[in-house]
């Protein structure tokens, strides 16, 4: 054993070449570049319009005042957060439930279904709202059949259940991954003690996988936040979320300076949930 | 096994197949249908006809799909150089920069796609860079879309390489842009074509950032399908959308291969 003790010493650090020797924090510089370039000049120019009014004026803080205390703004935010919570609470449980039968109830194929999860997450997300209209729309598939499907799909829950439909495979893909370093001898030994599956799930399971579900959580919540296309695409009238606003009053209205308000305070509530994420995650880690 | 007792396990798997189905499998199978359906509006479609797909393939929406497959790769070929660039170069900072330039290189997951959008439009439409109208607009919203998630894929890898590599060919006198030519970029090469083929993906399903910025003369895929659902042409739009899923599943498909080839 001496032998491994008595490792010979590190042979001294090369001396690193000379040849375009220049600090390390050089390199980094093109893509810190490229970023400010791309992300940080168009945000500071979103920041800077909101100064203005719809015709390009200085106009102080009389756009944000305006925007502000407009009505349809204060609903459009209320409608933002509700869908985002409802859609996330919606996913957690849908995709908590799969992950559990997934990792802990396999069946046969239960790796195929893992498979197809894991490539459903990259398909476009308006594939849902298009699926539910030809379904549940009001010349939809349901509504010949007689079932009163009405303006359902343009409706808050409808467009509730084409978030879940999309974001679901993005919690089950952490929490099968957590759900996969749990020790299930732990498992045994509680059922063996007499506790039911749920009292295991309840008591056993989902305390260790706490962290993993706040940051499939909070990560869902921000996707969802921002969420544009589904609306977008789901054509409800009724159901204006903040980026919806922004898209309406830009592209439509021609109001880029109200626009720009409007986000520039979405872009502080996602950060604010992105933050969120970040510590949790790290929390996780620990 | 968590669930001893039989029965109330085949209860747990029905209850698993209605979740599954409702929310993954049906909306794919509904859009399938839907692309082949002369028109649906009893329990099955009435007829069947492969008008829609064939139409996926009229010179108009031939153009869509060139427009779309170029803006994804030019977008993803910018990201996943700056993003693998930025992967290589941040191990390398000193302790204290390095958690700060992360965070900013994570930056763009935290801005929402309509305020990406937003920005780029406000930003790039006045001197002194001048993109408005152009396909380099659309090009940079998706760029900046994909680079945080190049970066992270990218990253990862990076932190899994060994660093006596690096140690061991310094020592026997290779230059760094040797080592990094001959030695880290082949072994980051797997994460490298994993971030470019779901970067091409994603942008090609983009529709949120692409439908602020994008000039009439360049119009991606998910646009037209926006235009023809929102006219009521649920058909053309769900063959477009079923052209645009197998795609998705023929690049994952082509990396899954690679990633068994190079084990």
């Amino acid at each position: 054993m001496t032998a491994v003790l008595d490792a010979p010493p590190a042979p001294p650090e090369p001396a690193p070449s000379r040849s375009f020797s220049v600090p390390a924090w050089v390199w980094v510089l093109p893509p810190v570049a490229f970023i400010l370039v791309a992300v940080a000049y168009p945000l500071v120019g979103i920041v800077a319009r909101t100064f203005t009014d719809k015709a390009e004026r200085p106009a102080g803080f009389a756009t944000w005042r305006d925007t502000l205390t407009d009505g349809a703004v204060l609903s459009a935010l209320g409608t933002t957060v509700k869908v985002a919570a409802l859609s996330t609470a919606g996913c957690l449980i849908a995709g908590t439930f799969l992950a559990l039968v997934l990792a802990f109830v396999p069946f046969p194929g239960a790796a195929a279904v893992s498979r197809l999860i894991e490539v459903v997450v990259s398909f476009p997300s308006f594939l849902i709202p298009l699926a539910l209209g030809v379904l549940l729309g009001p010349v939809g598939v349901a509504q010949s059949l007689g079932v009163p499907t009405g303006s359902f799909t343009t409706s808050l829950w409808g467009v509730v259940l084409a978030e879940i439909a999309f974001y679901t495979p993005f919690v089950v893909r952490p929490m099968l991954a957590a759900f996969s370093q749990f020790p299930t001898v732990q498992i045994d030994v509680a059922s063996s003690l007499g506790a039911g599956p749920l009292r295991i799930i309840a008591r056993v399971i989902l305390p260790a996988a706490l962290p993993a579900l706040a940051a499939a959580g909070s990560l869902t919540f921000l996707l969802t936040l921002n969420e544009f296309g589904i609306v977008l695409f789901t054509g409800a009238k009724d159901v204006i979320t903040v980026p919806m606003l922004i898209y309406t009053r830009s592209i439509v209205g021609q109001d880029f300076a109200s626009a720009a308000v409007l986000a520039t305070v979405q872009l502080l509530i996602s950060i604010g949930a992105y933050v969120l994420y970040r510590l949790l995650m790290q929390k996780g880690m620990r | 096994m968590l669930v001893r007792n039989p029965a109330a396990r085949v209860a747990v798997w029905a209850a698993f197949a209605v979740v599954l189905l409702g929310l993954v499998i049906t909306p794919i199978a509904v859009t399938v249908i839907t692309a082949f359906s002369a028109s649906w509006t009893s329990v099955l479609p009435s007829a069947l006809t492969t008008d829609h797909v064939a139409d996926v393939f009229t010179p108009e929406n031939a153009a869509s799909i060139g427009v779309s497959v170029q803006t994804a790769v030019l977008a993803s070929a910018v990201a996943v150089v700056a993003g693998t660039w930025a992967a290589l170069a941040v191990p390398r900072l000193p302790a204290r920069l390095r958690g700060a330039i992360d965070a900013f290189f994570h930056l763009p997951v935290a801005v929402p796609s309509v305020v990406v959008g937003l920005g780029v439009l406000v930003a790039f439409s006045a001197p002194p860079i001048v993109l408005g109208g152009t396909p380099s607009i659309v090009i940079l919203v998706q760029a900046i879309l994909v680079f945080a998630f190049a970066y992270s894929m990218v990253s990862a890898a990076v932190s899994q390489l060994d660093p006596m590599l690096d140690k061991v060919g310094g020592s026997l006198g290779a230059s760094a842009l040797r080592l990094l030519v001959t030695v880290r970029l082949p072994l980051l090469l797997p994460s490298i074509a994993a971030a470019a083929g779901l970067s091409i993906a994603l942008c090609m399903g983009e529709l949120g950032a692409t439908i602020m910025v994008y000039p009439a003369s360049w119009r991606t895929l998910p646009v037209t399908v926006f235009t023809q659902s929102d006219r009521g042409d649920l058909f053309g739009a769900a063959a477009n959308t079923m052209f645009l899923v197998l795609v998705t599943v023929v690049i994952l498909g082509v990396l899954s291969a690679f990633r068994r080839r190079a084990r």
